[in-house]
């Protein structure tokens, strides 16, 4: 760009600001602009996945290491006490990040995997694929979802890769959806049309033109779902047909020591164990959701109505 | 004929059709069991003999859709099998009766669900239209951002912090909700209020949201600005002009969430250890009593289903278009 002090150049000027802006400079601004709780969000999502990360590395003790004293007191060894066959809660809690959010985040790509596939190539095809694919998806969204996950459990029981392929399954039907109806819009437009001339397969149409164009809606989609799958999968371990123990997960956590907030009237912090793994699903899914609404504000444009 | 009763009459057959399906879907739960399943129920020192029986008995020697048909039949006619516990390796049977086991629970259910939609529906209705009025108030924001919470929160949560405070530290509630059929019917709302309370807490936030979204969408029509021109009342325009045109969305959100409440019910009563359907259900897939785990599935698809399309209905027939037409 012309940085000629001395004669005066529109295109210098205009360049010379958009220049200095890398990627991350614009994020930053970006995120300096966010409002406090977009802000909240991505602090309390940046925590978990550090914890579910290095959780070997943070917690104190393993995640099925037993102690021998169970339902021990908050203390300097066990600084939330021990469960009722004496593991340490604090260190369950750190791979309870590891195992819960890391199954609900593996479930939630794979239902987006098998619902945008299908609802892309639906509303490409536009024929028998179609309607096949969106009657199917009508009756499957026709049974209450945690319902129809417990028959297919009792079925196949419940081991992790089982609850993950259910839950991405049922969930898909929702993306599938979402996907078909906003890529739609853009099958129609004359740069589909012409690429399809051009001779270039499905799956080059499908990832190259039109995918870029619907991602905005579908990232916004991304954490929602995210949230459903995440309060789906507690839901079902808390009901002991999720994952399994000796497995660290917040949901069976929750289960396994609920008997302790009855003795809430002669020691409060013991009742409080119960409630700390429920809090971390409370929290992480009021942050994905504080980010996600942050995040629709900004791609759709759509301000509060008025 | 006339459009209203022609669109009630193409929803209604739609459900018929769904309801069909979904009793296939159901259906073929069995269909898809391992090959070694009455070895599996049965015991490891089973007989060959006895799990061939067995076997027969579930029918599994006839085609499919023979079985299909029996079991629908049954099922319309209230039979809905045999459970599969209470069954041993010697061929000795103890097995109950699904319906048997069904029945008085889902009396405890229906009693819960109603109980937690009597003070929902209202209160949400009352908090939407409220917010609706009066939005980007204090009064609207407080609202919002409270219920956006209660919306990321698990059932289970809501009900351990309601027993925490209302049942453990004052103990006002019991903490378990333990119903008989003796129970009278002031004890037993007494006993229910914890579990009534978490679910209005879960279901209020979503539908009073969505009231306030359907309502807001209405009063930016064109024909509530020209109400609001032509100098009509802020009470005329709300009861004459908004309301005919409100009562299809206020009756999706109720459906919807009396539906949602379907499903909230089973993690509330296992948190209450309430003797309902949603517990039976729980138990039943645990030990994979797939009969069990059938009719429960059933019996919640089928109200589901029910909900949705009365929904549905009383959109269509308080529609002002469809009703006058032109």
């Amino acid at each position: 760009m012309n940085k000629d002090t001395n004669t005066y150049s529109a295109a210098g000027e205009v360049g010379s600001v958009l220049e200095n802006r890398s990627t991350f400079t614009r994020l930053k601004i970006e995120l300096n602009k966010a409002p406090l709780t977009a802000k909240f969000g991505i602090f309390i999502i940046i925590v978990f996945v550090g914890l579910a990360i290095f959780a070997p590395l943070i917690a104190p003790y393993g995640e099925a290491e037993v102690f021998p004293e169970p339902y021990a007191p908050w203390s300097a060894n066990h600084i939330f006490g021990t469960d009722q066959i004496g593991r340490d809660i604090f260190s369950r809690l750190i791979f309870g990040a590891r195992n819960t959010v890391g199954v609900a985040f593996a479930t939630t790509i794979l239902a987006f995997l098998i619902g945008g596939a299908l609802g892309l190539a639906a509303a490409i095809n536009r024929s028998y694929l179609d309607l096949l694919l969106s009657r199917t998806v009508d009756v499957l969204m026709a049974i209450p979802q945690l319902i129809f996950a417990l028959v297919l459990l009792s079925i196949f029981g419940s081991t992790i890769i089982n609850l993950i392929i259910i839950i991405a399954v049922l969930d898909s039907t929702r993306v599938f959806r979402l996907t078909r109806a906003v890529s739609l819009n853009v099958v129609v437009m004359d740069y589909v049309e012409v690429a399809k001339l051009r001779g270039e397969n499905i799956s080059w149409v499908m990832r190259k033109e039109i995918l870029p164009n619907i991602l905005p809606p579908l990232i916004a989609e991304f954490g929602l779902r995210f949230c459903f799958v995440f309060l789906s999968i507690a839901a079902l371990s808390f009901l002991g047909v999720g994952i399994q123990p000796p497995t660290a997960d917040w949901g069976s956590m929750v289960r396994e020591n609920a008997s302790l907030i009855q003795f809430a009237q002669y020691d409060l912090k013991a009742a409080m164990t119960p409630l700390l793994p429920a809090a971390a699903i409370a929290l992480l899914t009021v942050a994905v959701n504080f980010v996600v609404d942050w995040f629709l504000h900004k791609t759709s444009g759509i301000k509060d109505e008025k | 004929m006339h459009p209203v009763v022609k669109t009630v009459l193409e929803r209604l057959g739609l459900g018929l059709a769904t309801l069909f399906f979904v009793s296939i879907i159901i259906f073929s739960a069995i269909e898809m069991l391992p090959g070694d399943f009455g070895q599996a129920i049965l015991g490891q020192a089973a007989l060959p003999e006895t799990v061939a029986a067995f076997r027969q008995e579930l029918g599994l020697d006839k085609p499919a859709y023979i079985r299909y048909f029996d079991w629908a039949l049954g099922a319309i006619q209230g039979d809905l099998g045999t459970s599969f516990s209470g069954r041993n390796a010697s061929g000795a049977d103890r097995s109950a009766e699904v319906v048997d086991k069904i029945a008085p629970r889902l009396w405890n259910t229906l009693f819960l669900a109603s109980m937690a939609a009597l003070i929902a529906v209202p209160l949400s209705l009352i908090l939407g239209i409220l917010t609706a009025l009066y939005r980007n108030s204090f009064f609207d924001r407080s609202v919002n951002t409270a219920t956006l919470t209660t919306i990321s929160f698990p059932e289970f949560f809501v009900a351990y912090i309601l027993i925490l405070f209302f049942a453990s530290l004052n103990q006002i509630f019991p903490s378990l909700a333990n119903v008989d059929p003796d129970t009278n019917f002031g004890e037993r709302i007494y006993r229910t209020a914890l579990p009534a309370f978490t679910l209005t807490l879960v279901i209020v936030a979503h539908m009073m949201r969505m009231t306030r979204a359907a309502i807001i969408n209405l009063l930016a029509s064109p024909y509530i600005q020209m109400a609001k021109l032509s100098g009509a009342s802020q009470t005329e325009i709300i009861l004459k002009h908004a309301l005919p045109n409100a009562w299809a969305p206020i009756a999706t959100v109720i459906a919807f969430n009396l539906a949602y409440l379907v499903v909230g019910v089973v993690v509330v009563e296992v948190v209450f250890v309430y003797p309902g359907v949603g517990q039976l259900m729980v138990d039943a897939v645990r030990t994979r009593d797939i009969p069990v785990v059938q009719g429960c599935a059933l019996i919640f698809a089928v109200t589901y289903i029910l909900l949705n399309l009365i929904a549905d209905i009383i959109g269509i027939v308080t529609n002002p278009r469809l009703l006058h037409p032109k």
